[in-house]
């Protein structure tokens, strides 16, 4: 008869205290043994090694205590400056093509077949504009930054940033291994969150899972760069505003990383205590980056895919948008009355009713926020200027920076903390689906939905309060 | 690249003699149906999900740094007429399972039973990739070494002697350099061979120079065997048991030993509350 697993395990444990406790080591020290015999026997060292030095002379730059730091803000600089200068003119042109000449081809297609005026809306006004605008916003700045950070990650630089993270992450109580997650964070969230199954304690897992969110993802760089061009880099003198603009994009992803320490130092002191567990990070030698495939798949499979996402959440939502805004009740659309249900608290939060509409509109993909506010700010506006029928084009940034100035009454606290609350919010709906898979918990899950957001209205309300004390800029 | 210069890229690839995967067709994510199953181990940024995309055309997240495939990604591809099916497991130092990734990796090998596991192993770090090349071996007969990276070896001024290593490991090993796309075409021969059982494998095994052992590992896989029909490697777990290994002993006592199941990657909250 076959044992039953209580008595095969009692037969194991019998038997372990027969030949020891420390079978683990030896037979740990037999396959180290064996493997060094082997490879001492296959392999033969021919003249010297060339490329050791360089790789030796770059780690000490880049991981040093004194350069490393400043070495990393540089390459995000240099990467984001590359991307904010050459996207204008291709974002120009995509925008001059499809919110110019296709829009009106397609509304001269609608004249001719006699179209009622809601199919047209629905279709070319809600649909079609939701989708170029996605399109145009996006389309160029991710295929500069995309193949940039992956030529970084094909380098190896990567690892080099999670040894310079290591130590403060160290400090935080949080496990070295979060960094790596953070890096894939910055490409997805939902991603980044997944990958912490690389860290061993749960502990350390959970405070990597609600942290990740600091990371900025795909969806959200878009909306910091637009932004920054328009409202931070827009204030300083054309030479200088692309710099400016570079900067404040890099100081937001510097401040996103602040957040992660502090709330995993939070968490690590409260909630989830405990010791940060050590680890071995394995640098891997500096390799040259192929750089046609890295382009060719930087482009197609991550900028490509980012922008389908997008497109398939931007077709749906112009719908929705165009449908809340020409549905009326009482006296305004639907969208009116949300906006102004929700402006009051939005401009405490040096925000407005418009972006906060937008922000639960985008819930499903942060990558519409900036299509959503365009369309709400025009349609409400439009609504209150008592249907005057005028669409405006919106063919390069600036006169983004004009519809959301003018029709929409931004000011520079506006977009500062539109950047902010980019960063500090709940994550979209993939990534916390992905959450609640990995912790099963919807404790956890609805800490981590909800914590970024209350982080977020924190400091909006700080900035927005410093900067009415400081009248001068509102 | 436009469809035109892939099509001219592609027909000069097959027919340049460096590179001859004539036979091979990619087949992406088509996975049903397969004749053979392949697994790739190894430890992490040895190339793995390099070799995985150039076999099946998918486009797995490939990057130089570890730690970036913690699920299994699966693709097929065909050769010589058959169907094969690849699995590409997360990069791990050991077989241990102190992480959800080691657990990925080694349930996969231990219970899935692939035809052919494949380790990618770096040939600049030899002798640490071996230790998990031997934990693998010790599981299973069919495996391959693909002694990646051996351009950069070379680079680094080391020679490696891959018919010595072969013969000291009892399976065949292929020297590549994925990224150029080198190799590839040996690996598929030696993975249909050693499918095919036209290859036989005589993997190393660790001896244990101690009867105390060797009679407790044998009671033990005894028993097991009797009690888990389908276990594939029933003195491998017996040395786990013996180690004390914690979820080799959960898997014991619930009885979903060698019962392949999908690990589901949640974060043990239970070993939180209880701390």
């Amino acid at each position: 008869m076959a044992a039953t697993p209580a008595q095969i395990l009692e037969t194991a444990a019998r038997l372990r205290a027969r030949i020891g406790d420390d079978l683990h080591d030896r037979l740990t020290e037999a396959i180290y043994t064996d493997a060094e015999e082997i490879a001492n026997r296959a392999v033969s060292r021919n003249g010297q090694a060339r490329g050791v030095h360089l790789d030796q002379f770059f780690d000490r730059v880049l991981t040093s205590r004194i350069w490393g730091f400043p070495a990393m803000v540089l390459m995000m600089m240099i990467v984001f400056w590359l991307t904010i200068a050459g996207a204008n003119v291709p974002s120009a042109m995509l925008a001059d093509l499809l919110q110019g000449s296709v829009y009106d081809a397609l509304h001269g297609v609608a004249q001719t077949v006699n179209a009622p005026w809601w199919l047209k809306g629905f279709l070319i006004d809600g649909v079609y504009l939701a989708t170029a605008w996605v399109v145009s916003v996006m389309l160029p700045p991710m295929a500069i930054f995309f193949p940039l950070f992956t030529l970084l990650e094909d380098l190896g630089y990567l690892p080099r940033v999670a040894f310079n993270l290591d130590r403060l992450f160290k400090r935080a109580g949080a496990h070295g291994k979060q960094a790596l997650t953070m890096m894939m964070g910055y490409g997805c969230n939902a991603a980044g969150v997944v990958s912490t199954r690389i860290i061993d304690s749960p502990r350390e897992r959970l405070i990597a899972i609600i942290t990740n969110n600091f990371s900025i993802c795909n969806g959200r760089w878009p909306t910091l760069i637009l932004i920054g061009t328009i409202f931070i880099g827009a204030t300083a003198p054309p030479a200088l505003a692309s710099f400016i603009a570079a900067t404040s994009v890099v100081a937001v992803a510097v401040l996103g990383l602040v957040f992660t320490l502090l709330v995993s130092a939070v968490l690590s002191r409260t909630w989830l205590k405990g010791e940060a567990s050590s680890f071995s990070l394995e640098l891997p030698p500096y390799r040259p980056p192929q750089l046609w495939r890295t382009l060719y798949t930087s482009v197609i499979d991550r900028t490509l895919i980012v922008l389908k996402r997008a497109v398939i959440m931007a077709a749906p939502a112009g719908a929705v948008i165009w449908l809340i805004s020409n549905i009326y009740l009482g006296g305004d659309s639907i969208a009116g009355h949300l906006v102004h249900l929700l402006n009051p608290v939005g401009v405490l939060l040096g925000l407005n009713g418009v972006i906060l509409v937008a922000y639960l509109v985008a819930i499903p993909a942060n990558e519409i926020v900036v299509p959503t506010i365009l369309m709400l700010t025009l349609n409400v506006a439009r609504s209150g200027l008592a249907q005057t029928g005028v669409m405006l084009e919106l063919k390069d940034d600036m006169q983004v920076h004009q519809v959301l100035t003018e029709l929409g009454g931004w000011t520079l606290l506006t977009g500062v903390n539109l950047m902010l609350f980019s960063l500090l919010h709940n994550p979209c709906s993939t990534t916390i689906m992905t959450i609640w898979q990995e912790t099963r918990s919807l404790k956890w899950t609805t800490i981590a939905t909800l914590l970024p957001v209350v982080l977020g209205i924190a400091v909006c309300l700080i900035t927005a309060t410093i900067a009415r004390l400081m009248i001068g800029l509102i | 690249m436009s469809a035109q210069a892939e099509a001219v890229a592609a027909k000069h690839c097959g027919a340049c003699s460096s590179c001859n995967t004539s036979e091979l067709a990619r087949l992406g994510i088509k996975v049903g149906g397969w004749d053979y199953m392949v697994a790739l181990a190894g430890n992490p940024n040895t190339g793995k999900s390099t070799i995985f995309n150039a076999l099946t055309g998918l486009r797995q997240h490939v990057g130089n740094w570890s730690g970036k495939t913690v699920r299994r990604a699966e693709g097929a591809f065909n050769y010589n007429s058959k169907k094969f099916k690849l699995v590409d497991l997360p990069g791990t130092y050991s077989l241990l399972s102190t992480s959800v990734d080691e657990e990925v990796a080694r349930d996969f090998v231990l219970f899935a039973r692939p035809d052919v596991t494949v380790v990618v192993t770096d040939a600049t770090q030899l002798e640490r990739n071996l230790c998990l090349a031997m934990q693998v071996l010790e599981i299973t007969d069919r495996a391959v070494i693909a002694l990646n990276l051996v351009d950069e070896a070379r680079r680094n001024g080391l020679v490696i002697d891959e018919r010595a290593l072969s013969r000291d490991l009892g399976v065949p090993v292929v020297p590549m350099a994925a990224r150029r796309g080198e190799g590839i075409s040996d690996l598929l021969r030696v993975i249909e061979n050693v499918a095919a059982g036209a290859y036989p494998t005589r993997p190393r095994r660790i001896k244990y120079a101690d009867a105390a052992l060797e009679s407790a590992v044998e009671s033990l896989a005894a028993q097991l065997v009797a009690a888990f029909n389908n276990l594939p490697n029933a003195r491998w777990v017996a040395l786990r048991l013996l180690e004390g290994d914690a979820s080799i002993v959960r898997a014991v006592r619930d009885g979903t030993l060698g019962a392949f199941k999908q690990p589901d990657g949640v974060v043990n909250l239970v070993q939180l509350e209880a701390r």
